[in-house]
């Protein structure tokens, strides 16, 4: 049994400490959010925040969570509750298959917290680990910039 | 207007219209959405028609049975072959709900309006509504003949930019076909053979189950072997401790060297000649070069996945293939069941460039529930399947050959091209590695078109959009390439426009002309001329420099298809050591818009993946097939390489609305390739620009 801290709730999860996150998530969870892409942490599909730090699940033993807290899409927003990253990517439509977004948004919130006014420069190295096969990289930023100014004047 | 060919395909209005008593709208097609915004589109041409409000339309994912057949979602041509008959359709719907209508109010047609779905007379609204006609109108009839359509000026809905439908649940959590996980589900992972034709001499089950650390059953049945748990991690597991002690026999072994379009002159080919015949010999200048393109991977984010469950006998299958219809044909035709035991569903799925590997994954998954009945099997492949086993774009090799008359314009054209298969689904590989399967695959059959033509997607603009006196193209048809290669993009069209509008620069300086002059002078299209004389604008191309600086400024154009849209792109690439596309402009007439913002949305993305295919991609094959497993292998445009693209649409709704997702990517290629070559002075025609190609170049221009 392997205890997990998970959007702000703690969860037991019957499984060995070797078990990967992505796995736990999806199939003992039920939070799909986290996709799965490569299963090598090479292309951010499937990204969650660990201490508020971008990581790819797909890499990540529970055994080493202890005491760590985790994040998925599910925690960050909902249809009804939205984080200001997925209002403004809807807005924007910055999307195409989509497949990559919610890592997307879990690693533009990694940047955000730590940087609130992040420059289109800060944007890109910091999604650099995440793949977007469709093409839709500059209306993404477009998208993390008019949410960090959303979030910026909310704040002030 | 005739009736459209896919609403005459499907000919009872019910399967394209109806109307839910909730006040709703359903619309239905048989085009797929995997991201390339048809969905949205072809609903907004039937909202449209309807005269109902946006809010009122429902789109049903199509399956078998329900849903039109239109075949797949293929070419870019949904909104230009699909959208003419959801627009029949609808138009044709709601005069006859006004027919009704008229009648029960005892008026004549014409003082009659549609409003939200409410019939207005005199402009005020009546009792009578799509809903409480719906009773009275029987749409199970065949769509008539001279059925009128609104023109472009009366629009409201097509034109606009309209959120798509289907993004928002991809930014929160549950979307795709890969999270149907009931609580039943049953995991499973296919141990693919290395190559067709390899058999399975060993596999040591012992030391698989160990690997897998729960209960797994071992599927085997001829060369298809497949692991099923309920723990996706056991099978997951055990296939990687299957792929590491399986040992096959006759697996193959492709020399590297395959790898290279070059090696394409020595397999065999059937030669097919299309356009003017050859030319009698002239004392023109004469001008050859020789182009090329690798084989490339879909590179779809997602691996494939497909779910499927036999019941009572009838199979349900759920997939991302490109069309439910055919999916249903291919395991049928693979599994020995007739099509009316088949239900296909379409799910949304990662990007689908082409024939990537969701087929496949849809008969992995129906083969394994046949044989489990009762249970919901769900297959899902690896990143490594995805990359190994998928069908590839093909590589091809194009030489291109000019005679010049004493102006410097081109009078005689010549494109000869080596290529395997552009399309060609053929049989699932789950279905070749069964027993009764043949040793290897057949050859795909010829595509025909209406008409009876072979359909080839190696041509596809390879006769120039300029006005050229004798143009021919001469294809050599390769059958049997050393890996499985099918649609992908645009298929020849991107590559023959690279080669193309290359050649055409290396023509201008040969003739001593600037570029954009140059093409100017062959091109008496008004609509051709405004997007290149555009596009050359918005980059300022006046100001290009000097050759040779390590900065360079390129253009293209093109007509796609020779028939579709009017595309012009100009890029500008830094080039030191590698290649960096800094900005990308792009203009491009592709007469009425339906979705603007949609559309912008694929043009830059064409754009994108088309650098991304410039600068980076190229399977390497070697051993039983491709040597691709993973991103390490095949690294892809990233977020800090993209550059940033300007768009412009041209405003021209009197023209018919033609596809739009594969319209960049060839021009943008060119013109980062004409730009490279204005960079380093040096011209590089095999893609991708590697280091190693650029360092070669500008050593041989020394």
């Amino acid at each position: 049994m392997v205890e997990l801290s998970v959007n702000g709730k703690v969860r037991r999860v019957d499984a060995e400490p070797t078990a990967l996150l992505l796995d736990v998530l999806r199939n003992r969870l039920g939070l799909v959010g986290a996709r799965f892409g490569c299963g090598q942490g090479q292309c951010g599909a499937c990204a969650v925040l660990v201490d508020g730090e971008d990581r790819a699940s797909c890499a990540v033993e529970i055994g080493s969570l202890k005491g760590k807290s985790i994040v998925t899409v599910e925690g960050i927003g909902t249809p009804d509750k939205p984080h200001p990253l997925q209002t403004a990517i809807l807005e924007t439509q910055a999307g195409q298959c989509g497949y990559c977004l919610t890592g997307i948004v879990v690693g533009a919130k990694a940047l955000l917290d730590k940087n609130p006014s992040p420059t289109r420069k800060d944007i890109v190295t910091a999604l650099s680990g995440h793949l977007c096969r469709c093409g839709v990289h500059n209306r993404i930023v477009d998208a993390v910039l008019l949410a960090a100014r959303r979030m910026r004047e909310a704040a002030a | 207007m005739t009736i459209p060919p896919t609403l005459a395909g499907n000919p009872s209005l019910d399967r394209w219209v109806g109307f839910d008593a909730d006040g709703k709208v359903r619309i239905a097609f048989g085009k797929v959405e995997y991201g390339q915004g048809t969905m949205t589109a072809l609903a907004q041409i039937g909202a449209e028609e309807l005269d109902v409000d946006w809010s009122r339309v429902r789109i049903d994912e199509p399956a078998t049975g329900a849903a039109p057949d239109e075949g797949l979602t293929v070419g870019s041509m949904s909104v230009e072959m699909s959208g003419p008959a959801v627009r029949m359709a609808c138009a044709e719907v709601r005069g006859l709900f006004l027919d009704a209508a008229a009648s029960a109010l005892g008026c004549e047609r014409d003082e009659l309006t549609m409003v939200d779905g409410t019939v207005h007379r005199a402009g005020r609204a009546t009792a009578h509504t799509y809903w409480t006609l719906a009773k009275d109108v029987d749409l199970r009839r065949p769509p008539s003949e001279g059925v009128v359509a609104k023109t472009p000026d009366a629009y409201r809905i097509v034109g606009k930019s309209v959120p798509r439908l289907d993004l928002a649940p991809k930014v929160f959590g549950a979307a795709f076909i890969h999270d149907m996980l009931p609580a039943d589900v049953v995991h499973a992972r296919v141990l693919r053979q290395p190559s067709s034709h390899a058999r399975l001499v060993e596999l040591n089950e012992a030391a698989v189950r160990k690997a897998a650390g729960a209960a797994i059953e071992i599927f085997r049945e001829g060369e298809f072997v497949a692991f099923l748990s309920s723990s996706e991690a056991a099978v997951e597991a055990a296939l990687a401790r299957a792929g590491e002690i399986a040992r096959w026999d006759n697996a193959g072994d492709i020399a590297p060297a395959m790898s290279e379009a070059q090696s394409l002159k020595s397999l065999p080919s059937e030669q097919f000649e299309l356009g003017a015949p050859k030319g009698e010999p002239s004392n023109r200048r004469r001008i050859s070069a020789t182009y090329s393109k690798p084989y490339i991977s879909h590179g779809s984010l997602g691996p494939s996945c497909g779910v499927a469950r036999w019941q009572d006998g009838r199979l349900t299958v759920w997939t991302h293939a490109q069309g439910v219809y055919p999916i249903r044909a291919t395991i049928a035709d693979g599994l020995g069941l007739a099509v009316e035991q088949i239900e296909a569903h379409h799910v949304q799925g990662p990007g689908n460039y082409g024939h990537n590997g969701s087929d496949d994954a849809a008969f992995d998954a129906a083969l394994l529930a046949l044989r489990h009945p009762g249970r919901t099997i769900r297959v899902q492949w690896r990143r490594e399947d995805e990359f190994r086993h998928a069908p590839v774009g093909t590589a091809m090799l194009i030489e291109l050959t000019a005679e010049l008359d004493a102006s410097g314009r081109i009078a005689d054209y010549t494109a000869e091209l080596w290529s395997p298969p552009q399309t060609g689904r053929g049989r699932a590989i789950g279905a070749r590695a069964l027993p009764r399967a043949e040793s290897s695959a057949p050859a795909a059959p010829p595509v025909m078109m209406r008409g009876g033509m072979r359909f080839s997607g190696a041509v596809l603009n390879a006769k120039p959009s300029y006005d050229i006196a004798a143009t021919r193209i001469i294809e050599h048809a390769i059958s049997r390439p050393p890996v499985r290669t099918s649609s992908l993009r645009g298929l020849g069209g991107p590559p023959n426009e690279f080669a193309g509008e290359c050649f055409i620069d290396e023509l201008a300086e040969a003739a001593g002309a600037d570029p954009l002059a140059y093409r100017l002078a062959m091109l008496s299209d008004a609509r051709a001329r405004h997007a290149l004389t555009r596009v050359a604008e918005r980059a300022q191309w006046s100001r290009r420099w000097k050759a040779g600086t390590g900065r360079g400024l390129g253009l293209a154009f093109c007509i796609h298809r020779n028939r579709g849209a009017y595309v012009g792109v100009v890029a500008e690439v830094e080039a030191a050591e590698e290649v960096r596309v800094s900005k990308v402009w792009c203009v491009a007439d592709a007469g009425l818009i339906v979705n603007p913002d949609g559309a912008r949305n694929q043009i830059e993305g064409g754009i994108v993946m088309a650098t991304s295919w410039a600068l980076k991609e190229q399977v390497r094959l070697e051993g039983p097939g491709i040597a691709v497993k993973s991103w390490d292998d095949y690294p892809i445009l990233r977020f800090d390489e993209v550059p940033e693209v300007e768009i412009e649409l041209v405003h021209a709704p009197q023209h018919p609305a033609v596809g739009i997702g594969e319209i960049s990517s060839g021009p943008a290629m060119a013109a980062i390739g004409n730009a490279l070559a204005h960079a380093l002075g040096a011209r590089i025609r095999d893609l991708p620009f590697t280091r190693e190609r650029i360092a070669a170049a500008l050593l041989a221009e020394r």
